[in-house]
Formats: structure tokens, sequence, C-alpha cells
């Protein structure tokens, strides 16, 4: 069933949904969407399983002519969207109508918004998810991303919901200073020490080279005891290796699922959706956080994911 | 030897939801299978708690679910299996033949190969296909084989300008490895041969034609079999 149909595309819009795991050993990556939360929530917002597909845009967001009555909810950053000219809110539901067009402003805040509508986007379950994965060329629509002309198929959904907004407290700011928490290591022990503490204590800012594979950082460089390479061995999103170069690169969701620099640090899990809000320019700085720590903040993460449905406001 | 394999064993902390089980930094046959065979052991013992295992050269990673088990757990748990002494994982039975067309358009850089070693394109050929490889791992791009070892006579460094375009299927060397690309990608292997074998497939489960610790061979083919291939 037809829902909407793309008239302008954006920078780069894709279908993605939660990300498939358990293929890592034979070189898919997660793919998925950058800001998990942003994307889990639109979905409850229109009455969705959290991991259902959703629309993401990047930076500059799509045209979208709606072919048929839904709800939909925009959330992740501040997109400044509008239905047929008329500003709407973000982290609400919203009704959309046959002949309207959805369309984005200046990102106002983050980088990617996420676009929900009722039923979930019908794609192809592909390893068992729907996200795209642009290098691999599969998932989503056609393992591309999207492009004018492109309809957009919905599961078919015969009831509408209740209005539901995310309460002021609970919805995430997108800054220009990402805090991001690490856990050092696994190959903390092949940089100096001076390199380690200018790690930790300095910023470093997004350079444009930074997409869904992973962000190249620009900033005090980080100095290696020796050999800068390793034997090639297994990397996973918010890894965070260093190159001769000394600057580092932090791995995203589209990245290769094996690389050759050492690892100083990984971002921890409850920290990934805001890393993936960042872009060109915004600066970053890490602190270490011990495993206990990170392993209480992901309790935390799931307690607000699985109390979401009663703490929606409705209306 | 066990006490020496231990000594270079190490478990690290990978983020909030990895282990890292270290055995060296080196390519080499023992040490990956060393890798193999815990990986296999792993998953036979199944625990609660594990979402996946990435085997690569010379580590192991885990990737857990903290909510399900805690990092001390799932250490104690990998580290007694670690200890239980074992026979290595062998998948002789799963030996894949992979055909190959050499050289030609197929192999831009056979020749080149061949040249800096001194030999001919069919010696080259010969020491390719002649020899048995171990699939040390997967990655790179999904379904890339990292396959190893070449004959030391035909081991060769990358391309000085790596390709911007290599064609799906094309088979490589990189200093003692070989590989093949399952699509087009950039690449800077020397590329001396061609294969139609299917090595990715993101409809299928498993999405791979070949996993870590499987053993391949080449067999080299003529134009008219690998046409024959293209339009089965």
């Amino acid at each position: 069933m037809h829902i909407l149909k793309v008239i302008k595309s954006g920078l780069f819009t894709t279908v993605q949904d939660l990300g498939r795991s358990g293929y890592l050993k034979y070189g898919v990556p997660f793919s998925g969407a950058m800001d998990q939360f942003s994307l889990a929530v639109a979905n409850c917002l229109v009455g969705n399983d959290p991991n259902a597909a959703c629309l993401e845009t990047t930076l500059i967001g799509p045209e979208l002519e709606v072919l048929r009555n839904t709800q939909i909810t925009i959330t992740g950053g501040d997109c400044a969207p509008k239905i047929s000219g008329a500003s709407v809110s973000m982290w609400q539901t919203l009704s959309a109508q046959e002949n309207d067009l959805i369309s984005f402003g200046r990102m106002q805040s983050g980088c990617r918004a996420y676009l929900s509508i009722r039923g979930g986007i019908d794609v192809p379950l592909i390893l068992d998810s729907r996200s795209t994965y642009v290098r691999g060329g599969f998932g989503g629509a056609n393992g591309r991303q999207l492009k004018t002309g492109d309809m957009i198929e919905g599961f078919d959904v015969t009831s509408s919901i209740n209005k539901y907004s995310m309460p002021e407290e609970l919805i995430p700011q997108f800054k220009n200073q990402i805090r991001v928490h690490v856990i050092l290591g696994p190959q903390a022990d092949m940089f100096t020490e001076e390199g380690v503490a200018t790690f930790l204590s300095s910023h470093y800012s997004v350079t444009s080279e930074s997409d869904r594979m992973g962000y190249r950082l620009e900033g005090p460089l980080i100095t290696h005891k020796e050999k800068a390479d390793i034997v090639s061995d297994a990397l996973l999103p918010g890894a965070i290796q260093v190159p001769k170069s000394g600057k580092p690169i932090i791995v995203m969701r589209d990245a290769q699922t094996t690389g050759g620099y050492p690892k100083i640090a990984v971002a921890i899990t409850s920290d990934i959706s805001m890393l993936g809000q960042a872009k060109p320019n915004d600066t970053l700085e890490f602190c270490e956080i011990t495993l206990e720590k990170a392993h209480e903040k992901i309790e935390e993460y799931n307690r607000v994911m699985n109390n979401l449905s009663h703490t929606l406001i409705r209306g | 030897m066990q006490r020496e394999k231990t000594a270079h064993t190490r478990y690290l902390p990978f983020g909030d939801s990895g282990l890292l089980i270290e055995f060296g930094d080196m390519i080499d046959l023992k040490t990956n299978s060393t890798v193999i065979t815990l990986n296999d052991a792993i998953l036979e013992t199944n625990i609660q708690g594990i979402e996946e295992l990435v085997p690569t050269y010379r580590s192991l990673l885990v990737r857990y679910n903290p909510q399900e088990i805690s990092y001390e757990e799932l250490l104690y748990h990998v580290k007694g299996i670690e200890k239980t002494p074992r026979p290595p994982t062998t998948r002789e039975g799963r030996q894949t033949v992979i055909p190959v067309i050499y050289g030609g358009e197929y192999g831009p850089d056979l020749e080149h190969v061949a040249k800096i070693h001194g030999l001919t394109e069919e010696q080259v050929m010969r020491l390719h296909s002649e020899r048995q490889y171990r699939v040390y791992m997967i990655g790179f791009i999904a379904g890339f084989p990292y396959l190893g070892e070449v004959a030391d006579e035909i081991a060769t460094p990358r391309l000085e300008t790596p390709r911007l375009k290599v064609p799906a299927g094309s088979v490589g060397i990189a200093e003692k490895q070989t590989g093949i690309y399952p699509c087009e990608a950039p690449g800077g292997w020397q590329i001396i041969g061609r294969t139609r074998a299917r090595l990715f497939d993101p409809t299928q489960k498993p999405p791979t034609l070949l996993e870590a610790g499987d053993v391949i061979r080449f067999k080299p083919i003529t134009e008219k079999e690998y046409t024959a291939l293209t339009t089965e």
C-alpha cells in the first residue's frame, strides 16, 4: 500500500529499523538507526513495535507527498518539520492527509531525524532487518538511499490510534558539544600514557569525513608506543580506532566488521544514540567510566524504553 | 606448550557489551586454529546471554547482553572452556572448491605477479591452485574471505595505488594472503583471476558461502568453462 511519494530525496534519506544482529562473522554490520532511541520513540508514538522501519534523514530532510491518510511522528534532531506549509511539533502523533506535503526545515540541532508512519514501512526483511546497508547494496529501498519518485509502502492498518506526545523532560537535547563515556581498551596499552591522557583530556571535532560508517575526528594527536597497526580484529559501533596519523576514528553502525587499527577505547552503548546525532564541526570529549557504571546506564536506558508506553502523554 | 598459550591469551573488555580474547598479534595457522576451536567450543556450550561470536585472525570477540550475564560470569565460563583441553576443530570435510579463470582480462595483475617473481603465468597459476587454504576470517566487506597462506614464491605486496573498482568475483593476492571480492569494491590486492562462485547472498541464511575455519581450494578453469558458468 503506497503511503508516501518522494518529491525530493533530501541529502541522505534511508529506511532503517533497529538493525540486524548476529551477522558480524559474515562481514555484515548492524546498520539500523544511528539514533536508536529516537527511532524507537517515533514508533511508539504511532503505536508501532519499537523495531518497525522508519525513514532516517540526514541534515537536509526530504519532501514527501502523502498518498493516503495516515498518522506519523517525527523525532530525532530538531528539523523544523512542516505539513503542507504549517509548522508541526516533533515527538508527538500527527495526522497526515492525502495530498499533504511533508517537508523539513534547516536542522536546528542534531544531525538525523526519524519519520515513522502508522503500521511501519513495508520493505522486505533481509537478514532479519529492514535496515538499508548502502555499502553492501541491500536492505531498505533496494539497498540504496531514497530518490525522487520512490514510493514508500506501509503495512495495512485500518484503525488509527489516540494521539500521544513525549514528556518534555524525556526529549533528548542534542548539543554541539557532546560528552562521550568510554571504556578504555581493548588495545589502550598500545598508546603512550601521554597519548591516553591526551585522548581523555582534549576536545575533538567531527570532520566532514563522517557518515553512517564512522566519524573521522580532528584534534590533538594521540601517540602510539611503537607500531600503529594490528593484525585485523573485530569492530563494534562505538569503537575508537587510532591509525598512525594519531587522529581518532569512531566506528558507527555501517562500519566494516574488522579493522587493522588499535582501539584506544569504546563508547558505551547508552551514549551511541547521542553520538549518532553528531554532525561535522560538533566537538566531542571523552571521559572514562567503569564497566559497572556503563551496565547501570544500560539498565536505566532499558527501563526508560520499557516504560515508554506508560510515560507518553495522551493528547 | 599449554603454558605458552595461556601466557599469550589476553581477556579484554571491548566496551560494555564485548569480551575480546586475544591470542597474540600474528597471522598464522596455529593462532587462528586456537581462535576457531574456542569459537566452536563456546557455541557448543550455549551460554545464556551471549549474542554472537566474531572470530578473526588472532582473536575472538564475544558480544554479550549485560542484562543477561555479567562480565565476570562470562569471563569465568569462557576461561573454563578455554582451559579445557580439546582437539582442534577441523572442517576438512567441508572443503569448498572455487573454480577460477586465471589471467587475461579476468586477472590483470597475473603478468605482473609472474614477472616480479621471475615465474611464468602458468607457474603462478599452479602455485596458487595446488594448495589448500584456510579461511582465517570474513571481513572488510560482507562475505570477503581472508585466505592463507600462499606460497612464498608468489607472495606479493598490494598495488601502490588501489583500484577504485575491483569486479565481483576477483581473486587477489596481498602479501601472503589471498582473497575473493564478493562484490564490486575498491581494493588494492593483486588481481590474478576471477570466479563465478557466489560468495555472498543476503537473501540466504547463512549469507556467505564460506565461514572462518573452512578450507578451500582453487580450481583453474578455461574461458569456455567460465562462460558456461556465466550463462548457467
